[in-house]
């Protein structure tokens, strides 16, 4: 085990080469650094729009999904299929919630948001039920399931759930009774922000504090030693971590829907499900240190908007910063794994 | 009719070749022991490799220029699972985003927001005499641009090199058992690096294809997904040289049967025929680990006593 002290060194020293990265990248590009730099804070943190709408908004889905591939990879389930999971949650919950609109919110918001998270589940069981009864790599599954999920939205929004004057590929606005409300008038950020801290304290407890979270970790740590030494039933575990980090996917999917965009439609999702591994791996896996990774990434998502609209940054370069960071992290695990043996 | 059925051969030919190409690549990385997520970050490499060469020099030095940064990208999953000993899935993600990302941001850097305008010269379909003439199978097979001739040529040498040479087995043995190739004298990581650069070539090799044989340009994103289209395509032609080139063809098929659909009046969703592949890839998965036709070490870290 790392002291804290340390942890906290090593995320300042990674936060540092990542600013050290974007300025060498827009020198590199011939931009002005220091505009750029300040599009990017503004965006991010500038005002209170930029916090409550943009930044905030953003960190959303990324906790939900970062915390769904942090407890898989936790148990040493490589699941890689967060985006069909999310995207499978944001389907089930338009579909139900275009349904229930006309429910009282008490009634109808809870099983929509429900509905989310058991699509994502399911979408997750399809690939844990293949892994188990046939020892099929849940790499290749989850990766498999992305795209049916995303051909499955695309038919979704042209087909069956496509709003009647079946002109725009999506589906109608969802009822008031149906939508997470707002956290602050005016601004965009909504109650599936708190629901995800809530989720991350809770997944931190039971991680730390419970028996069977203990379980988790010790399979995630070597399965056969697990088995062998501590009576553990691996594969059992394995199963219902994956189908739970689905839930916790699908749920995301069900923020996103009920919570932002109000309709479903193709590329809900900008790869929040790809983003979702250098969420989780940034913060070590570990819950709490998730929030704080989704945030950085929700800021510098909006932030690397804003340097796009004011001076002219391609926004794409927050996806080559991310990128950066899961290589960054790897080496550093090597250095530290070199140094301790 | 004839023709339309004509045409939608053609294409679906014309579609599978870059993803049979990238699919070549995979197969070698993959019979080695590694599942190369980087694949989609050598084919867009590949690609924007392809215009910057193309524009400084012509249509070879484009295809020379896709397979080094094909290659550049895969060396980076390389050193980064092989050296600094990480996990090979997520280094290939990782290396597929950064190169996602690079393009985008390069390509943007470079040739601005109008770049879309940018076109290079382009390799035409070229008859072979006699063959191309074949009934139904002539024009689909043999009026297609060089490089997939080329490409039918490697898949033959492919095949003869990984059944029956020594290399070839060294790198099955690798892909099996690391543990006895490196008791029998073979370095495994030598040989997964060496597997790594190929696929990454390849997966550039795919992404010229797709700017100097199809599209004519680059636009930002253009590999979209078939990288891991051809990871399905090795899983669901199991492992073997001839079962890739039909798993890409299905996959062509596929997605040229949309275009049908549409020329024919018919209102059948295509979005289910474009899942299709995949809900097949999944099934051939169920249906062959059984069998052990998968490599036994595929997605396994090396030993430390294999190195």
């Amino acid at each position: 085990m790392r002291r804290p002290g340390e942890r906290w060194a090593v995320s300042a020293a990674t936060l540092l080469v990542i600013v050290a990265a974007v300025s060498a990248i827009l020198i590199a590009g011939g931009y002005d650094t220091s505009r750029a730099l300040t599009a990017l804070w503004n965006g991010a943190f500038g005002s209170p729009y930029a916090v409550l709408s943009a930044t905030l908004v953003r960190a959303t889905p990324l906790l939900f999904v970062g915390l769904a591939v942090g407890l898989a990879f936790r148990a040493g389930v490589l699941n890689i299929g967060a985006e069909g999971q999310l995207l499978a949650g944001a389907t089930t919950a338009a579909a139900v919630g275009l349904f229930l609109g006309g429910f009282p919110r008490p009634l109808a918001l809870p099983v929509v948001l429900i509905a989310g998270a058991a699509a994502g589940s399911a979408w997750a069981g399809v690939a844990a039920w293949l892994k188990q009864q046939f020892g099929v790599l849940e790499v290749i599954s989850t990766l498999m399931l992305n795209f049916v999920a995303a051909y499955m939205v695309s038919w979704a929004v042209r087909g069956p759930l496509q709003e009647p004057t079946h002109v725009y590929p999506q589906t109608v606005e969802l009822a008031d009774a149906v939508r997470l409300p707002a956290l602050f008038a005016g601004h965009r950020l909504h109650l599936g922000f708190l629901l995800g801290l809530a989720l991350a304290v809770a997944l931190w407890w039971f991680l730390m504090h419970t028996a069977a979270g203990f379980r988790v970790r010790a399979v995630g740590a070597g399965a056969s030693a697990a088995r062998s030494a501590g009576g553990i039933n691996a594969a059992r575990t394995a199963t219902l971590v994956f189908v739970a980090s689905g839930a916790l996917a699908g749920l995301g999917g069900a923020s996103e829907v009920t919570g932002v965009t109000f309709s479903l439609y193709e590329g809900i999702s900008p790869g929040y499900g790809y983003s979702a591994i250098a969420v989780a791996l940034l913060a070590r896996l570990h819950p709490l240190a998730i929030v704080a990774t989704a945030l950085l990434f929700g800021a510098l998502e909006s932030g690397a908007s804003a340097m796009q609209r004011d001076a002219n940054v391609p926004s794409v370069i927050a996806t080559v910063i991310e990128a950066l960071v899961v290589l960054g992290v790897l080496a550093l695990d090597h250095a530290r794994a070199s140094r301790e043996s | 009719m004839a023709d339309t059925f004509g045409d939608f051969l053609q294409a679906s030919v014309r579609t599978a070749t870059p993803l049979a190409l990238a699919a070549y690549g995979e197969l070698v990385v993959e019979r080695a022991g590694i599942i190369n997520l980087g694949l989609e970050g050598a084919i867009i490499a590949g690609a924007f490799g392809a215009l910057v060469g193309a524009g400084a020099g012509g249509i070879g030095a484009g295809f020379a220029v896709a397979m080094i940064a094909g290659c550049a990208a895969t060396a980076v999953v390389a050193l980064v699972v092989l050296w600094l000993r990480a996990d090979a899935i997520i280094a290939g993600t990782a290396v597929t985003m950064l190169a996602l990302g690079l393009t985008g941001t390069l390509y943007r850097s470079l040739y601005g927001a109008q770049g879309a305008a940018l076109s290079v010269p382009t390799l035409s379909p070229q008859a072979l005499p006699l063959l191309a003439d074949v009934p139904w199978l002539g024009r689909a097979l043999f009026v297609q641009p060089v490089i997939t001739y080329a490409l039918y040529g490697l898949a033959a040498a492919l095949w003869w090199w990984m059944t029956r040479t020594h290399a070839g087995l060294a790198l099955r043995a690798v892909g099996e058992r690391p543990v006895a190739a490196f008791a029998a004298g073979i370095s495994p990581v030598r040989v997964q690096a060496l597997a790594l650069l190929f696929g990454g070539a390849m997966g550039g090799l795919a992404g010229g294809v797709l700017v100097l044989a199809q599209v004519g340009t680059f636009a930002e994103g253009m590999s979209s997904g078939r990288g891991f289209i051809a990871i399905a395509i090795v899983v669901l032609g199991r492992w073997s040289p001839l079962g890739v080139a039909a798993a890409a063809l299905l996959f062509g098929v596929a997605s040229q049967l949309q275009y049908v659909f549409q020329s024919l009046g018919w209102s059948v969703p295509y979005q289910l025929f474009l899942a299709l592949p995949y809900v097949l890839t999944l099934l051939a998965l169920a249906g062959t680990q059984r069998r052990a036709e998968a490599p036994a070490a595929l997605g396994k870290p090396l030993d430390d006593d294999t190195r």
